[in-house]
């Protein structure tokens, strides 16, 4: 897990220290140390929370660089369906597409098709016997690394079911070797547009256990840039598209869960919204629900933090979209294929564990709580903690110096000031 | 053998969307503690359900949990207005909570079941008028 490779960075030079950040971490991840944020690798979930929190844009998302597309003689391009809610007065999904070959791809995949195999997999998936239900969604992978860390109890019941990204790169990359028997394998880039970085870690770090089919993840606000320069609408577009409206419902929140055709689903973005209905699963409080859709940004992915407009605008702008689509493209049929299953392998530490020995974390919590009594318990955050109890927690696990809480240094300078005005007096 | 760690919550009587904080936290703190995943369930969910009980009938109360190497112990009192029959406030489905209760999905008659039927010992100490207090352990070994 420490080897993780992260797409949230911090540009030191930019990061003024200034706690915005600090409490927005879902997961307590960030400290302020020597004026900066620090990232624990170990905690983050690459979120994004703090890209959005941060006033000084010194956080970023990592992506490739468009010029990687150029390492591959064949070039693919994946678009997530949320790519189609970015563009104003979009009534056909192909002059995206098009534009995607005029900006220097050689075909496209769209992600929303294959989604549709997932849906109907997923379908299939319920309905076998064994199932731990409710059975979560794969497809955010904020999410599973959430449910990975922090619910451990939770781990078996995500679906084992790759998300369509993926599918849709395995779908890609036979697609091109079928049209053009002479690529290598190595010709081949397929390049997922993506709306968030917690997807570029998806890849990054092959999170199926496996090698990934996806080469180069680009940043979807990059890519919106370069298409906006030649969708003029100047040509009619080739027919490319093939999705039908439950497959381009993925890019907003309920549209996976829409699609299995049951109803007994539930649906919950934005990450605040996805804790509390994991806190109630893990504590066997939800109704009887085959399926839950969990997705940490508000509204699905639309509100990605690599997007441009605003998802509930773009969930405006795709619902118009969808109006003129048949219901599905895609037509899976026969049982779930080998390739379409993953393990998840949870190589995750739970993050919260003091200590393996019962009686030793035991030492620890009360230590604990009695640094945590002398505290001021506002949650300020000037120390570098989000708050006093996560301060407290650092001063006796990570040895971090009890002086840094401000509010008690100066009631003792203050005590001290008094102790030396006395002393004055008396002489 | 170490020292007790006690954990203290008041419950407040107002408001029902706010039952259940304190079950909420004390997994944080059992999964701190490296308690296994199968136990911090049953302690938070017997937990939950005397929280909920506390709202409905009691104007809310105080528990405090106390660690031990091996149980865990809640225990939950209130100053409500006591349990007038035991053994009938101890049958699924039996419940004096009112309609409006009722309306927002609790007071089923299930709270006291289910918190025994998840430890593996529950006391109950209740006098007329003056309050309830309901101690529950859960084993560690």
């Amino acid at each position: 897990m420490s080897n993780f490779i992260h797409s949230v960075s911090l540009n030191v030079s930019k990061c003024k220290g200034c706690t915005s950040c600090l409490r927005r971490c879902p997961t307590e991840a960030i400290r302020i140390k020597d004026g900066h944020a620090v990232i624990d690798s170990e905690r983050c979930i690459d979120c994004g929370e703090c890209i959005r929190a941060c006033p000084h844009k010194a956080k970023k998302a990592v992506c490739n660089p468009f010029e990687k597309i150029n390492e591959f003689k064949y070039k693919v391009a994946m678009p997530a369906p949320t790519l189609y809610g970015q563009f104003n007065n979009l009534d056909d999904i192909d002059f995206c597409l098009q534009g995607l070959l005029d900006i220097g791809f050689d075909d496209v995949y769209e992600v929303s098709y294959a989604a549709e195999f997932i849906s109907g997999y997923t379908r299939l998936f319920l309905k076998k016997e064994n199932v731990k239900k409710p059975v979560i969604s794969s497809a955010c992978p904020v999410v599973v690394r959430l449910i990975n860390l922090r619910y451990p109890s939770l781990c078996d019941n995500i679906m084992p079911i790759i998300p369509p990204m993926e599918l849709a790169a395995i779908f890609a990359r036979q697609r091109a070797k079928k049209k053009h028997p002479e690529l290598k394998d190595e010709d081949i880039g397929i390049c997922f547009i993506s709306p968030c970085p917690g997807k570029s870690s998806y890849v990054v770090n092959d999170e199926l256990g496996k090698k990934e089919n996806v080469d180069v993840v680009l940043a979807m606000n990059d890519i919106y840039f370069r298409l906006l320069a030649v969708m003029k609408g100047e040509r009619t577009p080739r027919p490319l598209s093939k999705s039908g409206l439950l497959g381009i419902g993925w890019a907003v929140s309920g549209g996976e869960s829409s699609a299995l055709l049951s109803d007994k689903y539930l649906a919950a973005d934005g990450l605040e919204n996805v804790i509390q209905v994991l806190e109630e699963i893990d504590n066997g409080k939800l109704p009887e629900l085959d399926f839950v859709e969990l997705n940490a940004c508000n509204s699905g992915c639309v509100g990605g933090i690599l997007t441009v407009e605003n998802p509930y605008i773009a969930k405006a702008k795709m619902q118009s979209l969808r109006k003129y689509l048949p219901v599905s493209g895609a037509h899976p049929d026969g049982d779930i294929p080998d390739d379409a299953y993953f393990e998840n392998t949870n190589n995750f530490k739970p993050i919260q564990q003091f200590s393996d020995n019962m009686q030793e974390s035991m030492k620890l919590m009360s230590e604990i709580q009695t640094v945590c009594s002398t505290l001021p318990e506002i949650d300020c955050g000037s120390c570098g903690a989000p708050t006093c109890l996560a301060f407290a927690e650092d001063v006796v696990l990570k040895g971090a110096d009890i002086n840094n809480c401000i509010i008690n240094m100066k009631d003792y300078l203050l005590q001290k000031l008094e102790e030396k005005k006395d002393e004055s007096y008396d002489s | 053998m170490s020292k007790a760690i006690n954990f203290h919550y008041v419950v407040d009587g107002d408001d029902f969307t706010s039952a259940g904080e304190a079950s909420v936290d004390i997994k944080r703190k059992l999964r701190q503690l490296g308690v296994d995943p199968a136990i911090i369930r049953r302690v938070s969910i017997a937990m939950y359900e005397g929280e909920v009980n506390m709202v409905i009938h009691a104007e809310g109360g105080t528990v405090d949990v106390n660690v031990y190497e091996d149980k865990i112990e809640m225990i939950l009192s209130d100053e409500g207005p006591g349990i007038a029959n035991v053994e009938l406030a101890m049958k699924a489905g039996f419940s004096t909570a009112p309609d409006y209760v009722r309306s927002l999905g609790f007071g089923a008659g299930m709270g006291l079941p289910n918190m025994k039927s998840y430890t593996d010992d529950m006391k109950i100490d209740t006098k007329i008028g003056v309050g309830t207090t309901i101690t529950m352990v859960v084993n560690l070994k």
